[in-house]
């Protein structure tokens, strides 16, 4: 059997719709088979609430008197993209304010303009015949506004990886805060109920479907950017009015550490037309995978630290590597909830009716990295390979005289088989100095927990690790931990120095 | 219970510069937990975790050294209309006061916390802070 999208539209005309939640779904299909459950089941209701980082609103202010063509526009102090038109401006929630003492970005304006706040507008112009002025400062309501469309580039992910940090310091990222040594897994998604986990071939999500924007009815516009279904990580462009959005749906939210971002509900409502949409929206969470991505590794290929399904993830914790690590969301698995709720209340009261997408996503695409013409220096490109080292059983005295002679401040320390152990600095030595003299060899001055670098590693991720450790060298070495070079603060300002100039 | 104690560890007979803790454990006989301390050359403070019985006798005689003594209720406080049900604060926080309850609302249980200021940090939405 198949049911026709006409039928559908007219059941909820009526007010006869059969609407369930994903979350009840896989249950009614246990109990009905997929048959039964199409038989049964009109629409299934999706729904996330989660940080989506790329959203942000296309504005119309309409025109002042004198009128002003603006180049540069401000609300609230952040930036907004203005090389439009005239009155015109995009604002992106990630953008910052220039504001010192708190964390404040176009998240926020958006989050107050929605909950009804005004927020001032600043623009400046070189000014023309036909627009003469030059700057314009006012206070402005979501309902001034000619127009407030939110467009989001890039929301409702697939799926999302985990993340965890086998590093031996917390990382703060936009996965949230990662605790040392694996102490904690951080996901996102809402599993069972996320929109995309239930149509995964994008059969009737595409271009021009009504979804739940943030409490209003808006709609998908068609792939997001980074779309790439083919690896399980396809994205949706979305649209709405933000003058019918709600604040309980738009939320602004600061990671700390890594900046500003936009919290938003989505729910996708999905016509269950054959028994291959039952099968699909009949996913729970044990059928969701993911990975644990290493956020230590701090490249584009991270390495993953296991594979894990949704329904390990929101238990509370995972076995990684024969240890239990703790799990929590940054998503909203409550607020979903209630998008998918809402959204189930629509159909029921016949307030949204169900389309077919105009233009369908392709399912197979898969995104590329950048192309990169200049190829990002590494370490070998700028090293000093010209090492003096020094081994562990040498006398401070020894390590002295070779610091002074080389004019060097680090040596790395060897052990009897080349082997690097650790390093001493001019500072290490001076201290050993003035202490009563019972210290006596390098092993009993050296530092043993060395940062280090290798040749392949790229020399902003080298540059970050002297700027984070507070330390001016690393030694690098190859695979075998043997000293290959030694890279200085000094050889980096070589290097920015030198492109600067040109 | 949970004090806060504050101390000055400037002058030579400022409190910071006697074992006040240990004083006050012998005199009392007061079990005292100690949670969290941070002590500087200027100054210290000290997180102690005590029976509710004895609060009252062991502030008195703290404050009488010189410490000054804040109960600590609620140490970490949740403002209810920031919070999004996220979980962001689950796992960071080493005393598991946080978890979800079966609605997957957030539900707080801060007489565990030793405020190491983790979850406050790791909230996206700004709804945790330190209690006074
Ligand atoms: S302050 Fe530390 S101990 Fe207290 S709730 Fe937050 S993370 Fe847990
Ligand atoms: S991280 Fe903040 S918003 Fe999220 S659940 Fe915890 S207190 Fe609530």
């Amino acid at each position: 059997m198949e049911k026709s999208l006409d039928l559908i539209n007219a059941r909820i005309r009526d007010g006869t719709a059969r609407v369930v939640t994903a979350e009840e779904m896989p249950g009614i299909v246990d109990e009905l088979g997929e048959e039964g459950a199409l038989e049964e089941v009109d629409v299934v209701t999706t729904g996330t609430f989660g940080a989506m980082c790329s959203s942000g609103a296309f504005f119309n202010f309409g025109h002042a008197d004198p009128p002003i063509r603006m180049e540069r526009v401000w609300l609230n102090d952040v930036e907004a993209y203005a090389g439009i038109a005239a009155v015109d401006a995009y604002l992106g929630a990630t953008q910052e304010a220039d504001a010192k003492d708190r964390l404040y970005g176009g998240a926020h304006v958006l989050e107050e303009l929605v909950a009804g706040s005004t927020v001032e507008l600043r623009a400046t112009s070189r000014g023309t015949d036909c627009y003469p002025r030059r700057s314009i400062v006012t206070e402005l309501l979501l309902e001034d506004m000619n127009q407030a469309v939110m467009v989001n580039p890039r929301n409702a992910y697939q799926r999302y990886n985990a993340a965890a940090n086998t590093t031996d310091r917390t990382l703060h990222t936009y996965m949230g805060t990662l605790l040392p040594r694996c102490g904690n897994v951080s996901y996102s998604g809402a599993g069972t109920l996320s929109p995309l986990a239930n149509d995964p071939g994008f059969r009737v999500i595409g271009s021009g479907i009504p979804i739940f924007l943030a409490g209003a009815q808006g709609m998908v516009v068609g792939e997001g950017t980074q779309h790439s279904a083919g690896g399980g990580f396809g994205t949706l462009m979305v649209t709405g009015d933000m003058k019918r959005m709600r604040q309980e749906f738009l939320r602004a939210a600061v990671m700390n550490g890594y900046g500003v971002t936009l919290y938003v509900g989505i729910g996708v409502p999905i016509p269950v037309l054959d028994t291959g949409i039952v099968r699909s929206t009949a996913v729970r969470d044990e059928d969701i995978l993911t990975d644990i991505i290493d956020y230590g590794t701090p490249r584009r290929d991270r390495p993953s630290l296991a594979k894990v399904s949704y329904a390990d993830l929101r238990s509370g914790s995972v076995e990684v590597g024969g240890e239990t690590i703790r799990t929590s969301s940054l998503s909203s698995y409550r607020r979903a909830r209630a998008v998918a709720l809402e959204l189930k209340d629509w159909i029921e009261r016949g307030k949204m009716e169900l389309a077919l997408p105009t233009r369908l996503l392709d399912p197979t695409k898969r995104s590329k990295p950048m192309r990169e013409t200049a190829v990002s220096p590494r370490v070998r490109d700028i090293m000093n390979r010209q090492v003096i080292s020094i081994t562990e059983d040498e006398e401070i005295r020894v390590a002295a005289k070779r610091l002074l002679k080389d004019e060097t401040n680090h040596l790395p320390v060897l052990d009897g088989n080349g082997t690097l152990v650790g390093i001493i600095t001019t500072y290490d030595v001076s201290k050993a100095v003035v202490t009563d003299g019972k210290l006596r060899q390098v092993k009993d001055i050296m530092t043993r927990k060395v940062i280090k670098t290798t040749p392949d590693e790229p020399v902003d991720v080298a540059a970050r690790k002297l700027e984070q450790n507070n330390i001016s060298a690393l030694p690098v070495v190859d695979t075998t931990n043997r000293v290959v070079g030694i890279l200085s603060a000094i050889d980096l300002g070589k290097l920015f120095g030198g492109r600067r100039r040109r | 219970m949970k004090l806060l104690l504050t101390f000055s560890r400037k002058g030579k007979a400022d409190p910071g510069r006697e074992p006040v803790i240990a004083r006050v454990v012998k005199e009392t006989g007061v079990l005292v937990n100690v949670e969290k301390a941070n002590i500087d050359s200027m100054a210290g403070e000290v997180l102690i975790d005590i029976p509710d019985a004895d609060a009252d006798l062991v502030r008195r005689r703290l404050e009488e050294m010189g410490v000054a003594v804040r109960v600590m209720e609620n140490a970490v406080a949740l403002d209810e209309a920031e919070c999004v049900d996220c979980g962001a604060c689950i796992s960071v926080c080493p005393q598991e006061v946080f978890s979800f309850d079966e609605e997957w609302r957030l539900r707080v249980r801060s007489e565990r916390c030793v405020l190491c200021g983790k979850c406050i940090q790791a909230c996206p939405h700004g709804a945790l802070s330190q209690q006074g």
